[in-house]
């Protein structure tokens, strides 16, 4: 996918800042809590950043989500090599072995739609142990979450649809399991952040060495 | 706010990937076979037809009203949610990190109900009135499993219904919900020592059908 290298990033917006929350997403619960104080709870503040794809083919988001699932098995893959404790061991080889089975079914779907799978980076992850592993693991985990709920809207297929929400459900229960290791609440927000996909490859920049 | 801790199991557990709820939908489908086969057809579905849009941006009379039920049984859901944890709260059958969790939990799902509700009326409808619940409330563990299942339960349901609403704004809130269904089911399954993705790596869904069977016990009226 050429975006993954695009130049016109927000690199203020790079996210990995607080705990997985980058500033666009505060700005998101900023206008929930506003909606939420002034008794307007409505749809729009969920819609802000919900376009994340706006003006991508159903092949060129379902590939945005390949290189995200590329990103997330190659992370667990090396997290395992940190001489975890069995636990976090255990999460992560299940974890990872979840994020490939989703870089496995959307090679195949972007295939069969006849588009060509992008090819996976190289990544780089600051992590050195189980601590920096989870901190890092969470913030990819709720970064994908916003990512694919900020993609949804834009898919154009009910199938595909349909199989991003089999996904991102799955990433969700990962980011509530890995906040639960660090003793952080599993749902932070009763709805969560969209992110679009300028914010969301903001975000992942540090990480991909080419 | 502060962080609600609740008691770490070990949770990960996939070689027990007991389904502890009984929805439907659960045939011995390879998930990635699934996720392939329901693809299917989308090449022409994206170059052509619009009328499998997922979320068609035409605001047809048959498109809103489509979306206004699917809003009114997320809502009905959500209603039993709320009611369920205002219940368990009230019980006194959990202590500590467990209660607080469940205070949380509920605080989200009535604002869940709030934002659906305020959602049907912006778009014309009228929003459902909550049910009449019971919940067989007998141990720590009954509610924790009971609350598992209604979550798992939830999360299924909007899963089953995201495909088929219209209006992209509707879209985008239902995801944002149902990412935190998840999260709840996830963090129950946990606690309870069961594999917080009992389903493996792609997550099944849950037709309204079996849906509104799954939680018929729980209704008086």
């Amino acid at each position: 996918m050429t975006s993954i290298t695009h130049n016109d990033l927000v690199p203020e917006l790079a996210a990995v800042e607080v705990d997985g929350i980058s500033r666009q997403a505060f700005l998101v619960r900023g206008a929930l809590a506003a909606g939420a104080v002034y008794g307007t709870t409505m749809i729009s503040p969920f819609v802000r950043n919900a376009f994340a794809a706006d003006g991508m083919g159903d092949i060129d988001i379902l590939n945005f989500a390949l290189t995200l699932e590329y990103l997330e098995a190659d992370f667990y893959r090396r997290g395992r090599k940190l001489g975890l404790s069995s636990e976090v061991a255990k999460i992560a080889k299940s974890f990872g072995d979840a994020e490939q089975q989703h870089v496995d079914a959307l090679t195949a779907t972007i295939k069969k739609l006849g588009g060509t799978p992008v090819k996976s980076p190289k990544f780089t992850f600051p992590m050195k142990d189980e601590k920096s592993f989870l901190k890092l693991a969470q913030t990819l985990e709720d970064t994908g979450v916003s990512a694919y709920n900020g993609a949804g809207p834009a898919i154009t297929s009910k199938e595909v649809l349909a199989a991003a929400g089999s996904i991102v459900q799955i990433e969700a229960r990962h980011a509530a399991v890995i906040r639960l290791l660090r003793g952080n609440v599993p749902a932070p927000d009763a709805f969560d952040a969209s992110l679009n996909t300028k914010q969301v490859l903001a975000a992942v920049k540090p990480l991909i060495r080419a | 706010m502060p962080d609600t801790r609740t008691p770490n199991t070990i949770p990960s557990d996939d070689a027990s990937r007991r389904r502890f709820l009984t929805l439907a939908g659960g045939g011995g489908v390879a998930a990635a076979s699934a996720f392939l086969a329901a693809c299917g057809s989308s090449k022409k579905t994206a170059s052509t037809t619009a009328a499998s849009t997922a979320a068609s941006t035409t605001t047809t009379k048959a498109n809103v009203d489509g979306d206004i039920a699917i809003l009114n049984y997320a809502l009905t859901l959500e209603h039993l949610e709320a009611d369920f944890y205002a219940k368990v709260i009230a019980s006194g059958l959990l202590k500590g990190a467990e209660q607080d969790f469940a205070k949380r939990v509920g605080d989200t799902e009535r604002q869940h109900v709030e934002a659906i509700a305020a959602t049907v009326t912006k778009l014309g409808g009228t929003p459902v009135a909550a049910p009449k619940s019971k919940f067989p409330l007998e141990s720590r563990l009954a509610v924790l499993n009971l609350a598992a299942t209604v979550e798992n339960l939830g999360a299924a349901a909007y899963l089953g219904k995201a495909a088929e609403i219209k209006s992209p704004e509707v879209l985008a809130a239902a995801l944002s919900i149902h990412s935190v269904e998840a999260r709840h089911a996830a963090a129950l399954n946990k606690l309870l020592g069961k594999s917080p993705t009992p389903d493996g790596a792609f997550a099944k869904a849950a037709t309204e059908a079996d849906v509104l069977a799954a939680v018929k016990p729980f209704i008086v009226s």
